[in-house]
């Protein structure tokens, strides 16, 4: 079955540039039979970043994916409380550049209207939306996303396809929440692979709305992979799941710059 | 079995079957020292009755799994646990499962509890779940367990955790247990043989290497994380310290298992995490 991987990052993963990251990455990604990782994010995070900060990360995966074209996208970082300085970046790196995606992750809560205007654009770029989300017990960061504040978000702006990060964390509760919101797909990455979160996610949301991804490099391959390999599901929900949903999901944009997939 | 069935059952065991090849690796047998029969309390899933993981086991090329129960995490008439434990191993699988009961040593007369394990059961090990037994590694009744296992010849099996704190069930909220204490315990009980069960998302760096050191601990791999999550580990531990767990049937069983195809790992290192570290780790029972 062919692989693609939704949620992939520069950090954890040995190497002193991005092109050497991603080609390390891409080591284990070929061992796995991944064929295309989507990256995003800079070698060094931050929950906050300043526009200046948001810069250097994107420059750093367009770096790294320039030196894999065959076998990366790019997902373009941005923090919406700066929400012009979003936008001019999410133009750079998407409209002007090669990246096909928007990666919003824990600056702020996603049901802040300040996003309004970046999901907008990044919809009429055609550009794929990953939101990070998690319900944590523990307590949510500050600025950290619900499956509850995406779905206010996504019912703002139902012509955005918008990826549940992590599909909610606790995915028992987010997989229902996202439930109703056709626009939003559950990202299966980033959790520990507990059996029954495929099963769930297709039983609730269709395997059309499911799509694989593993947080390399703080997750491994292996332990992603296993919640599709693993799952109790048709061998057809597996392959819409690890590769035809996402292909889905960016043949717009590919095709919109020319990109062969 | 009707004709879909039996289809799915063949999908099933093909697909399972091309897992374990492709894991490039999985060649031989395979000890897994983190599985638990019964039911998780939160949640069901495939494997959760016993037939079932042995035969999921069985397709992965499993020739031996270390078995706790679930009901040794809450029950309190753990005997009774233990005693179920005992004879699904036995019903089930022709020997492939290996029972390790559990010990609460805040339950009154748990020696009871163990001398059973020893004398009735003839088990080889135990297994310990301090926070969902309320109590700290500094705890004498926790040294105790320690002293009186590593006289009997007991592996201990310790679990750390069993599933990630931040989505746990709000009335069934435990903290991962604080290991600190163990270094000067390994080193102060003589013969004690330590397996830590879902460490490795909690314990690295310094802490693990200074336990590694102290004695005879051992670390599973169901909870490492990290791409080359393996060859990382190896860089650090020494290889016969590395076992092979799942944490099935709570983990999907092909974490584990593709965990060894995802890090270039020769022969040697493939092999002594599958099977041989186990094997010579039970093979030293009296």
């Amino acid at each position: 079955m062919e692989i693609w991987d939704l949620h992939c990052h520069l950090s954890g993963v040995p190497g002193s540039t991005p092109e050497a990251r991603l080609g390390k990455l891409l080591e284990y990604a070929d061992r796995m039979g991944i064929a295309r990782l989507c990256v995003y994010m800079g070698m060094e995070w931050s929950y906050d970043p300043s526009p200046e900060k948001m810069r250097r990360d994107n420059d750093e995966v367009l770096r790294a994916i320039r030196q894999f074209p065959d076998r990366a996208f790019g997902f373009v970082y941005l923090n919406p409380k700066y929400t012009q300085a979003s936008i001019d970046e999410l133009n750079r790196c998407v409209r002007d550049g090669p990246m096909v995606g928007v990666k919003l992750w824990v600056a702020q809560r996603c049901n802040a209207p300040e996003l309004d205007p970046i999901i907008a654009r990044a919809a009429e770029l055609k550009a794929v939306i990953f939101q990070h989300t998690w319900l944590k017990i523990t307590g949510n960061l500050p600025g950290e996303s619900t499956p509850m504040d995406l779905v206010e978000l996504a019912a703002r702006h139902p012509q955005a396809m918008i990826v549940c990060g992590h599909s909610g964390g606790d995915w028992e509760r987010g997989l229902r929440i996202i439930r109703p919101r056709k626009n939003v797909y559950a990202d299966l990455a980033g959790g520990d692979p507990t059996a029954g979160v495929t099963e769930m996610a297709v039983r609730e949301l269709g395997a059309e709305r499911v799509i694989y991804g593993s947080d390399v490099g703080g997750r491994s391959f292996a332990s992603q992979l296993a919640k599709v390999f693993g799952a109790d599901i048709p061998d057809s929900a597996k392959r819409l799941i690890l590769a035809g949903n996402l292909k889905r999901l960016l043949t717009p944009i590919l095709q919109q710059k020319g990109i062969k997939a | 079995m009707n004709r879909r069935s039996f289809l799915k059952t063949s999908v099933g065991l093909t697909a399972a079957v091309a897992i374990r090849a492709s894991a490039a690796g999985a060649r031989g047998d395979l000890i897994d020292v983190n599985v638990n029969l019964s039911r998780w309390p939160l949640r069901r899933v495939r494997g959760d009755d016993t037939s079932a993981l042995v035969a999921m086991l069985r397709q992965h090329g499993i020739t031996q799994a270390w078995a706790g129960s679930f009901d040794g995490l809450l029950h309190k008439d753990i005997a009774s646990a233990n005693g179920r434990l005992a004879d699904e191993c036995r019903r089930h699988g022709r020997g492939i499962l290996v029972p390790f009961g559990s010990i609460n040593p805040k339950l009154p007369d748990w020696e009871e509890d163990l001398r059973r394990c020893v004398d009735v059961h003839q088990m080889r090990g135990i297994r310990l779940h301090p926070n969902y037994h309320g109590y700290k590694l500094d705890d004498s009744d926790f040294r105790r367990v320690l002293h009186l296992a590593a006289e009997r010849g007991l592996l201990v099996q310790l679990a750390l955790i069993m599933e990630d704190e931040r989505m746990m069930h709000p009335l069934l909220r435990v903290e991962s247990v604080d290991t600190a204490p163990l270094v000067s315990l390994v080193k102060q009980i003589p013969g004690l043989r330590l397996v830590l069960l879902n460490a490795l998302g909690t314990l690295r760096a310094k802490p693990l290497l200074d336990l590694i050191a102290a004695g005879e601990a051992y670390v599973e791999i169901a909870m490492l994380e990290g791409v080359g999550g393996i060859a990382n580990l190896l860089a650090q531990l020494p290889l016969y310290r590395v076992l092979f767990g799942s944490h099935a049937p709570l983990f999907y069983f092909e974490s584990a298992l593709l965990k060894l195809k995802e890090s270039p790992l020769t022969d040697h290192q493939r092999r002594a995490i599958q099977i041989d570290n186990a094997r010579r780790l039970l093979a030293k029972n009296p």
